[in-house]
């Protein structure tokens, strides 16, 4: 075997592991899936081959609306991971100091040693009827009965930015922490006030990292199940709910995997038009951090 | 120290502590209109900090700073008619070359079309008239110098500070950069304040060099005075180069000191300005290498001035300003300038050689710091 030989089998062993989880647990399930998607089911256990399913869907406003109230949630969502988040990464990135910034970049990460399930259930320890919010509220006498928090959608939204803010925060650092200081200092300098080296000058320059964090959390909200279905109950109507019910309930595997394209489809048009309206690219954002 | 308008700039008695650590120290210092002041210090002697001071990125802990005339202290950065130059310039790399000089124009509030026709105008001063539309980090290290201080001239500021910028820049263009900043601040009639650790920076731009050690000022003066006539030990030692003797005074007097070397050397010197030897202080002495010939060892013995015999160690050839680092009979090298022609007549290391000096210009101070 000859150098270039064992260099080639190397580079292969290497690739391997990468190539078989791309091809056994993304390709494959996404091939049966659409194969699913666009069977349509005429008679028990008789199937033709057509759109009838994504007919279906359009046909049906609750299924739509369903979708868009998912999408324009997340994208809310999103909005507020980043107006909460933006401070935060930037106090770690640029105010604190060198040692109690790994602390504070730490302090951000201990959520994600627990489950999202466990998470949840603690939301709605705090905020059921019988929960401590309320047990609270009632002691100190602002309150005469007990009041629930849960399954509305304030507590839907706050539950999902308490979940994704972290992906916000990672990449933004990570964008600030490679900003010089002189940079903003010259913003100053040249005689701008806080709010245009702001506006001018730190954003314009996080723009990747702020983008690349929207992107992150958007996906993640839009595809999340546990976090509405537990804090917002039945009436969450979350599109990945719909999914899970044509999947589980109503045994519509056809049914559901069109779905399953359709929110990939609406969550990726959703983040190539913000790419499009930002001028960021996929490969300067993502790929980057 | 009065006020007065013929001063951009004055610092009286500017002090800053870091906790116990003291950066600036009791610094003292007025700039006339127009001009080229350099400050030049080894890195860590407090010259950033004080710069920093001036533009407002730091509060004195003590002290006065005036910008023509009236006192900046309460100003906010964003206030003050004081322009920077960062070390690394700083460019807004998301913005192209007009957007960055439009930037300070649009926070003032400049109309449009004012704005278009100053941008214009500027980049024709700095001789890039063409670079508006280009990015960033499409320019090279030396358009991107002039683009960092086109940005701040274009401001008409009372006074530019500059944060060693030619450190970033390699050796041929920082040669070729220093000549073009000095013909720049002539151009645009701007005081220009300059920060470097680089000795020759300062001595070829400047009209003025303050000598920044351990947080305070070692001497202010012309670049020819802080050459030829240096008040301390440390600024005889930074500003330019050196043979340097450390040893004990044995005899004084008269401005002169006759001073006898760790390796037995006797030498007859003069005394540097403001300084008081007496027999038996510790001292240095300082002399330049272009001030002593090199003859060959069987040339006649001079009449005046001191020598030493010693063996060409090895030659640095550096074409005008070669050296030979010659070994005298104690041991120690000495560098002294030559003329290498590169013909037979040049000197071999191995050879013999005498070496000359005035007592003049060897120069003797009471050992200290630096």
């Amino acid at each position: 075997m000859t150098q270039q030989d064992i260099k080639r089998l190397s580079l292969i062993l290497l690739f391997m592991p990468f190539a078989l989880w791309i091809l056994l647990l993304i390709v494959l399930p996404h091939i049966g899936m659409g194969v699913l998607a666009l069977r349509e089911k005429v008679a028990p256990r008789v199937y033709e081959f057509g759109l009838g399913n994504f007919i279906d869907f359009a046909q049906e406003p609750i299924y739509w609306n369903t979708l868009l109230r998912t999408g324009s949630i997340s994208l809310l969502v999103t909005v507020l991971a980043l107006i909460a988040g933006f401070p935060i990464a930037y106090y770690i990135a640029k105010i604190a100091g060198r040692r109690s910034r790994g602390a504070l970049f730490l302090l951000c990460l201990v959520p994600l040693w627990v489950s999202d399930l466990i998470r949840a259930f603690g939301w709605i320890l705090l905020l059921r009827e019988t929960g401590v919010i309320s047990r609270v509220l009632q002691t100190v006498g602002l309150l005469d009965g007990p009041i629930e928090l849960l399954y509305n959608d304030v507590t839907v939204i706050i539950g999902l930015v308490y979940t994704v803010i972290l992906f916000m925060i990672v990449p933004l650092v990570s964008t600030l922490d490679g900003m010089d200081n002189a940079m903003i200092e010259a913003g100053y300098n040249l005689g701008g006030n806080g709010f245009t080296v702001l506006r001018r000058i730190i954003v314009p320059y996080a723009m990747p990292g702020i983008v690349s964090g929207c992107i992150i959390v958007f996906m993640l909200t839009a595809g999340s199940y546990l976090t509405p279905i537990l804090l917002g109950g039945k009436n969450s109507s979350w599109f990945t709910e719909t999914i899970y019910e044509q999947f589980i309930t109503r045994y519509n595997w056809e049914s559901g995997a069109a779905f399953g394209f359709l929110l990939l489809a609406f969550t990726s048009t959703v983040v190539w038009l913000g790419l499009k309206l930002s001028h960021q690219t996929l490969a300067g954002t993502v790929a980057r951090s | 120290m009065t006020s007065s308008p013929d001063y951009d700039l004055e610092c009286s008695n500017v002090s800053k502590s870091f906790g116990a650590l003291r950066a600036v120290d009791d610094v003292s210092f007025v700039i006339p209109s127009g001009s080229f002041f350099s400050i030049l210090g080894p890195s860590g002697c407090g010259k950033t900090t004080l710069m920093r001071m001036i533009a407002g990125f730091e509060t004195p802990s003590a002290g006065d700073i005036r910008i023509k005339g009236a006192s900046v202290l309460n100003a906010p950065p964003n206030k003050r008619n004081v322009k920077m130059v960062f070390q690394h310039l700083a460019l807004f790399p998301m913005m192209n070359v007009y957007e960055n000089i439009a930037y300070g124009m649009r926070c003032k509030g400049l109309g449009k079309d004012e704005i278009e026709r100053k941008v214009r105008e500027v980049l024709e001063r700095v001789a890039l008239p063409d670079v508006a539309e280009r990015e960033i980090h499409q320019l090279s290290g030396g358009q991107k110098q002039r683009i960092a201080i086109a940005r701040c001239m274009v401001l008409d500021p009372d006074v530019l500070l500059l944060d060693e910028p030619l450190g970033a820049l390699d050796l041929k263009l920082r040669e070729a950069m220093k000549i073009e900043l000095k013909l720049l601040q002539h151009q645009f009639n701007t005081t220009f304040v300059y920060i470097t650790h680089d000795q020759s920076e300062a001595l070829v731009m400047s009209d003025h060099v303050a000598v920044m050690n351990n947080g305070s000022f070692e001497q202010i003066g012309t670049p020819q005075e802080l050459y030829h006539g240096p008040v301390s030990a440390f600024v005889a030692g930074f500003v330019g180069d050196s043979n340097r003797w450390h040893g004990r005074v044995v005899e004084a007097g008269n401005g002169r000191a006759k001073v006898e070397t760790t390796a037995n050397l006797s030498l007859v010197c003069t005394a540097g300005t403001g300084q008081d030897l007496a027999p038996g202080d510790r001292a240095e002495v300082f002399i330049r290498p272009e001030f002593i010939r090199t003859e060959r060892g069987d040339a006649a013995t001079p009449a005046s001035g001191d020598f030493l015999e010693g063996t060409v160690d090895s030659l640095l050839f550096n074409g005008a300003n070669s050296r030979a680092l010659v070994r005298s009979g104690s041991g120690e090298l000495i560098e002294a300038d030559i003329t290498v022609t590169g013909g037979g007549g040049d000197l071999r290391p191995g050879e013999t050689v005498r070496l000359t000096w005035s007592p003049d210009q060897a120069l003797c101070f009471a050992a200290g710091a630096g």
